[in-house]
């Protein structure tokens, strides 16, 4: 079977103002809205479309987090996924930890493409997709805004600082996506009644033969110095004479 | 024991790329530290020479390897492992080249690494933005796994050139490299502004510019102050501009003298990208937008009246 498999993540939304806790021991989550990581929506959607296109026939969602992680794979499930599997797992995940989870899973249901987020909007590692390539020894095509499969590889156009760079890769790759892959789609609520019907396997770091490693400790969290706020001018003239007396222009 | 450090160089088989100086300074923050520049290339004596020059590099290794001609993170990562071993850490920069790469460096040696560092407190503690830069955290590594480091180019200066050269030497790596992984093309739009990421004045626009043409005030006003442009997400998406000028958490991150924000109401994310300008100049005809928050001087008014009135008076 031609499988997909996407790697999502839970975190706090991407509309939710950030604070950090007064102990400085983390960020404040509770009662804080939480959703799927908008670039792994983005990776979501991009293995539906391939399924859609008939180039794929099966797509596999999984994540590897808290119990409460469910609830981002049964939106997953709702958006279209055939079936989900959560890796139990609590506390800090560093990425090393996250990709040999997904590579114990890559080697069970043997996907020919893996397609994840470019980056976890709230630790922004941006690791994952590069470290799980490496350890899988596979190709890795980072950042990609768009995908063409034809037979065994995938040509993907990346986002790079210079421009838009085209790679070939051969399949089985890891694809990270970036935001301009494509929209995801919404969810219907008849979606959401069908999806809870659909397979959500839990698994352990045990069963799978991964030992989680904190190689990293969280010493602190603190918030961003602020930038005090300015002046208003009114006018052109105003603003170029303010940024002469600065010697900025 | 010191820091032995190794700074992976940007480059385009010419020219270093200034996100190179940028890593020997963060190396440099960490006193006494002993700094190795390695330049993967075909050939890689031009770049090798600039790299030589930067304050505070110790040498700079030459790993020369036609398949170095392109940088493919899946081709370069297993010689980069190949030298890793005399090294405590190894630094690579927050460009898109440097988070390819070093991070599956990082998977090859099972290493930790710490992204887009801001600041190197000792040789164990960093600390980095996480939550697009509305908390920053202090980490510890061990100090027996070595370091993957990426650099945030927006905080640090570039190291300065023209120093003693230091000696540059031939390294021997053979280690099979995989060909799974194939360039197609590179299409970057020829420009003669300064670069994006290093000018000392950036110009942005948002999606208040209307169209690709509604740029156009903004490339000539930036001519003028020579300046750099960049765009807000909302304008790239919109086809205004090229994904290379998106500033902002998923775009550059960069800390220009000036940053002037034209028609861009200052959505956290791309405020995430322009926190550590100098100044930053707002204008915008909703006088309610958020990047008046952080706006050093903020004009309310229409921009395309504005642009062309700022253009004449710096004539």
């Amino acid at each position: 079977m031609k499988r997909i498999l996407v790697g999502i993540k839970r975190v706090v939304d991407a509309n939710v103002r950030i604070r950090v806790k007064p102990d400085g021991s983390g960020v404040v989550t509770d009662g804080v809205k939480m959703a799927i990581n908008p670039f792994d929506e983005i990776a979501l959607e991009e293995a539906l479309r391939i399924k859609e296109r008939g180039a794929a026939e099966e797509v596999i969602v999984a994540t590897v987090g808290p119990a409460d992680s469910q609830q981002q794979l049964r939106t997953a499930l709702a958006m279209g996924a055939d079936r989900a599997l959560q890796v139990q797992a609590d506390g800090v995940i560093e990425p090393l930890t996250v990709a040999r989870a997904l590579l114990k899973l890559i080697e069970r249901e043997q996907p020919f493409l893996v397609i994840l987020g470019k980056q976890a909007i709230d630790d922004d590692n941006g690791q994952t997709g590069q470290v799980l390539a490496a350890l899988w020894n596979r190709p890795q095509a980072t950042y990609a805004s768009k995908l063409e499969i034809s037979g065994e590889t995938v040509r993907v156009t990346r986002e790079v600082d210079a421009g838009l760079e085209t790679i070939e890769v051969d399949l089985p790759a890891v694809i990270t996506t970036d935001l301009r892959l494509n929209e995801p789609r919404y969810v219907k609520l008849p979606d959401i009644m069908k999806a809870k019907k659909k397979p959500l396997d839990t698994l352990t770091f045990a069963a799978l033969g991964v030992e989680p490693r904190q190689q990293l400790k969280l010493v602190r969290f603190e918030p961003p110095p602020q930038r005090q706020k300015g002046i208003r001018v009114k006018d052109a003239a105003e603003l170029v004479d303010a940024l002469r007396k600065k010697g900025l222009l | 024991m010191s820091a032995r450090i190794l700074v992976i160089a940007e480059h385009d088989g010419k020219k270093l790329n200034p996100s190179t100086a940028k890593c020997v300074s963060c190396a440099r923050a960490l006193a006494g530290a002993e700094i190795t520049v390695v330049v993967l290339a075909p050939d890689a004596a031009a770049v090798a020479a600039q790299a030589s020059q930067l304050a505070g590099v110790a040498r700079v290794l030459t790993v020369e390897n036609a398949a170095n001609l392109q940088p493919l993170a899946a081709v370069l990562a297993p010689q980069i492992v190949a030298l890793a071993p005399p090294f405590t850490h190894l630094l690579g920069p927050s460009t898109t080249f440097g988070k390819d790469l070093m991070a599956r460096v990082a998977g090859l040696l099972q290493a930790p690494q710490v992204s887009d560092i801001m600041a190197i407190e000792s040789a164990t503690r960093f600390r980095r933005p996480i939550y697009a830069g509305n908390a920053i955290l202090t980490v510890e590594s061990s100090g027996e796994d070595k370091v993957v480091g990426t650099v945030r180019m927006a905080s640090f200066e570039a190291a300065a050139t023209g120093a003693a050269a230091a000696p540059i030497e031939k390294a021997a790596v053979s280690v099979p490299l995989p060909t799974y992984t194939r360039f197609i093309s590179v299409s970057a739009a020829k420009t003669d502004r300064p670069d994006l990421q290093t000018a000392a004045r950036v110009i942005s626009g948002g999606r208040a510019l209307g169209s690709a043409d509604g740029f156009k005030i903004l490339y000539r006003l930036a001519d003028r102050m020579r300046a750099a442009v960049g765009a807000s997400r909302a304008a790239v998406d919109a086809g205004y501009a090229p994904n290379e000028m998106q500033v902002g958490q998923t775009g550059k991150i960069i800390a220009p003298e000036l940053y002037v924000a034209v028609g861009i109401s200052g959505a956290i994310q791309h405020l995430t990208g322009i926190k550590d300008a100098r100044t930053i100049v707002a204008i915008n005809k909703d006088g309610e937008a958020p990047i008046f928050e952080v706006a050093d001087f903020g004009l309310v008014g229409d921009l395309f009246q504005i642009i062309p009135e700022i253009e004449r008076l710096i004539s």
